[in-house]
């Protein structure tokens, strides 16, 4: 190589997948000055493990920390993928694999949950955000699968 | 220390969490016993023409500025793609003024007074991380002490002393005094006699009374000794009022079911030791500083990359302009020193072996959660006289830090009011809305500091997990992933290098950072020059 850079714009190309860092849309100006006191809303963890009931609970106050409220996901040089209408779900051990082992930016977090924990939260994502899996896991599927 | 060296990798990883979690974890495992300092040696040396060679480099962080500033030296052209439309990466203050948007399009505005400022990321810098501090020196970054232990800061647990905050001073001194009491006194009962000879025994009760404040009794008990370690309940002062009150040690009982000699732990690891540095003025001090250090217009901002290919000759970076309505262009070199983040990575199609691919997929990224909270007034200073320094909780905010500057000016002052590393609650602050992360801090910090419900102003927090250019903290290694992958995923693999704090052996350190990159550079170098 020369060793002089080229840089082009490639014709045809710029239509493709314009995605930008932010959702303009979910945006909400948010200053957080005096913030009402005392704490009010959902019990955080204590120790090292999750101590949230049900996958309701535990889709909100864990997996909607990348994979969002709504379950859209979110995009930034990477993107968290949207768990709506996600036909990888389909096999219901695919989750339960993801959730105990990890995958890619995905930290094993299934490792901080109890057996019954990870069914529950697997069962309700694949049961929610436009998903119709009924195949239902148990706590015994999620204990063959961890690592 | 027995008890240390029996511990597993796993109980070390919860026991550094607090403040540097996993990240320092592999660290302490090789370093109990045996610390090395960074290899650091002083400004690298790439001697030899590389005949313009050019090197494309991927992420203006400090380990690619790092690869970008060496190259540009040694005659190579360079060129970096940046996500952001700043230098740093990582490195980074936000300072009033500033706007940060986090993944899920919640906007935060930082309303922080003039000067004051969060370090989202990296905020303190080990005496031997010698290469961060000899860039700092180079670039003209101006440093002054980071404050880590300050003896008048708390540890505190909800449960332990009635859930009341206790000075590190006082658990400290009170934990080795009732220690050594035991030590000394086992050893004049011959407990130790199969062990330890008759003369060292009396050498070890001598060092036991002079280093735990024991009397002459070899008791640690309330009195001129044990005050003159853990403080009085009245100080000496002047005139008739004069006379000092010793205070009453807790009872060890106490200190050990409070569990608040874990926090102690903090101040005792090497990473942690005195003497700590931070940048006059915030941590994006340095990522600053290095932006101005390369030649202009080195930087490409807002450059989104998409794909990364190569073959026997060149490597190729597809990317979105996103200034450009995201325009898809490419730029072409002959090395590509990659730096972008594993979770950024590992979702770019890369033109890579399977065993660096399987590498760059290995590797999680910690989660973490930095709030920072304006204040009114600095009452920690005015009121408790504490400055700088870190108090440590079992609340889910973890830690409180106080600011390492500006002391005893009165005014307004930003204190870190938590800082997680992994761990649930690293998650559940994540999943939270920015202002309920800071309502939360503000509710928790309030059991510390009941100051915080009449002095708060604004707060701003940052969930890695949720940072639109890392979507993670820091490369989460485990033992077993580092032997499988860890050299793998720093070969050179073609045309193309990877460098970062997770291409080290400290990782989340800005120090791992730029020894990956030098480490990377040197060998490109040599490669270059083989051709």
């Amino acid at each position: 190589m020369s060793g002089v850079f080229v840089s082009r714009t490639i014709a045809g190309a710029v239509a493709i997948a314009l995605i930008l860092a932010t959702r303009v849309g979910a945006s909400a100006q948010e200053p957080a000055t005096k913030a009402a006191l005392p704490s009010a809303g959902p019990a955080m963890s204590v120790g090292k493990s999750f101590t949230e009931v049900g996958g309701e609970a535990l889709y909100a106050q864990v997996c909607a920390a990348c994979h969002q409220a709504d379950g859209e996901g979110a995009v930034g040089a990477a993107s968290y993928p949207a768990l709506t209408h996600n036909a990888r779900l389909a096999a219901a051990g695919y989750s339960v694999t993801i959730l105990v082992r990890g995958l890619r930016g995905m930290p094993p977090i299934g490792r901080m949950m109890t057996d019954t924990q990870v069914a529950e939260v697997v069962n309700y994502v694949r049961t929610h955000f436009d998903n119709h899996y009924d195949d239902a896991i148990t706590p015994e599927d999620v204990k063959a699968a961890r690592p | 220390m027995a008890e240390a060296s029996g511990l597993s990798r796993r109980k070390l990883i919860a026991m550094v969490g607090a403040a540097a979690g996993s990240a320092a974890a592999y660290q302490v495992m090789t370093s109990l016993g045996f610390a090395e300092e960074s290899p650091y040696r002083g400004p690298i040396r790439l001697d030899g023409d590389p005949k313009g060679a050019s090197v494309l480099i991927l992420g203006a962080g400090l380990a690619g500025m790092t690869a970008a500033l060496e190259l540009h030296r040694a005659g190579y052209q360079v060129q970096i793609l940046e996500y952001n439309i700043r230098a740093g990466g990582r490195n980074w203050s936000l300072r009033g003024g500033d706007t940060y948007t986090e993944l899920g399009g919640a906007v935060q505005r930082c309303e922080f007074e003039t000067g004051l400022y969060l370090n989202p990321g990296p905020w303190r810098i080990p005496y031997h991380h010698h290469g961060v501090l000899d860039y700092c020196r180079r670039l003209g970054v101006a440093l002054e002490p980071f404050i880590q232990l300050n003896h008048n800061a708390y540890v505190h647990n909800t449960t332990g002393f009635g859930g009341a905050p206790q000075r590190i001073r006082t658990v400290k001194t009170d934990f080795e005094g009732a220690t050594a009491e035991l030590l000394a006194k086992a050893t004049r009962k011959g407990a130790l006699d199969a062990q330890v000879s008759k003369d060292d025994q009396e050498i070890l009760i001598e060092a036991l009374r002079s280093l735990g404040g024991l009397d002459k009794d070899l008791t640690y008990r309330a009195g001129d000794t044990s005050s003159e370690f853990r403080g009085y309940a009245r100080d000496p002062g002047g005139g008739l009022s004069a006379r000092p009150v010793d205070g009453a040690p807790m009872g060890l009982h106490d200190i050990l079911t409070s569990r608040l000699w874990r926090g102690l732990q903090n101040f005792l690891l090497y990473e942690f030791q005195t003497t700590m540095f931070q940048p006059v003025g915030g941590m994006g001090r340095i990522g600053e500083a290095f932006a101005r250090a390369l030649p202009p217009e080195t930087i490409r901002y807002g450059a989104k990359v998409i794909e990364i290919a190569q073959d026997g000759h060149s490597v190729t970076a597809t990317y979105q302009d996103t200034r450009q309505g995201g325009a898809v262009r490419q730029v072409q070199a002959d090395w590509c020193v990659c730096a972008l983040p594993l979770t950024v990575l590992s979702q770019i199609p890369t033109q890579v072996g399977a065993k660096m691919k399987a590498a760059i997929d290995a590797v999680p990224y910690a989660a973490s959660v930095k709030i920072g909270l304006q204040f009114k007034r600095r009452f920690w200073e005015e009121d408790e006289h504490i400055f700088g320094g870190i108090s440590y909780t079992d609340l889910p905010i973890r830690q409180i830090s106080y600011p390492s500057t500006g002391y005893n000016t009165g005014g307004k002052g930003v204190l870190l009011g938590g800082y997680t590393w992994n761990g649930p609650g690293s998650y559940e602050f994540t999943a939270m809305s920015p202002a309920e992360r800071v309502r939360r801090a503000v509710a928790y910090g309030s059991q510390i500091h009941p100051q915080y419900r009449t002095e708060f102003e604004t707060g701003i927090a940052v969930a890695w997990h949720r940072v639109p250019f890392t979507l993670g903290c820091a490369g989460d290694w485990t033992a077993a992933a580092r032997a499988e992958h860890y050299d793998n995923l720093c070969a050179l693999d073609g045309r193309i290098m990877l460098a970062g704090e997770h291409a080290s052996y400290i990782p989340a350190w800005q120090e791992g950072a730029i020894l990956s990159a030098l480490d990377a550079v040197s060998r490109l170098h040599k490669r270059v020059l083989a051709a």
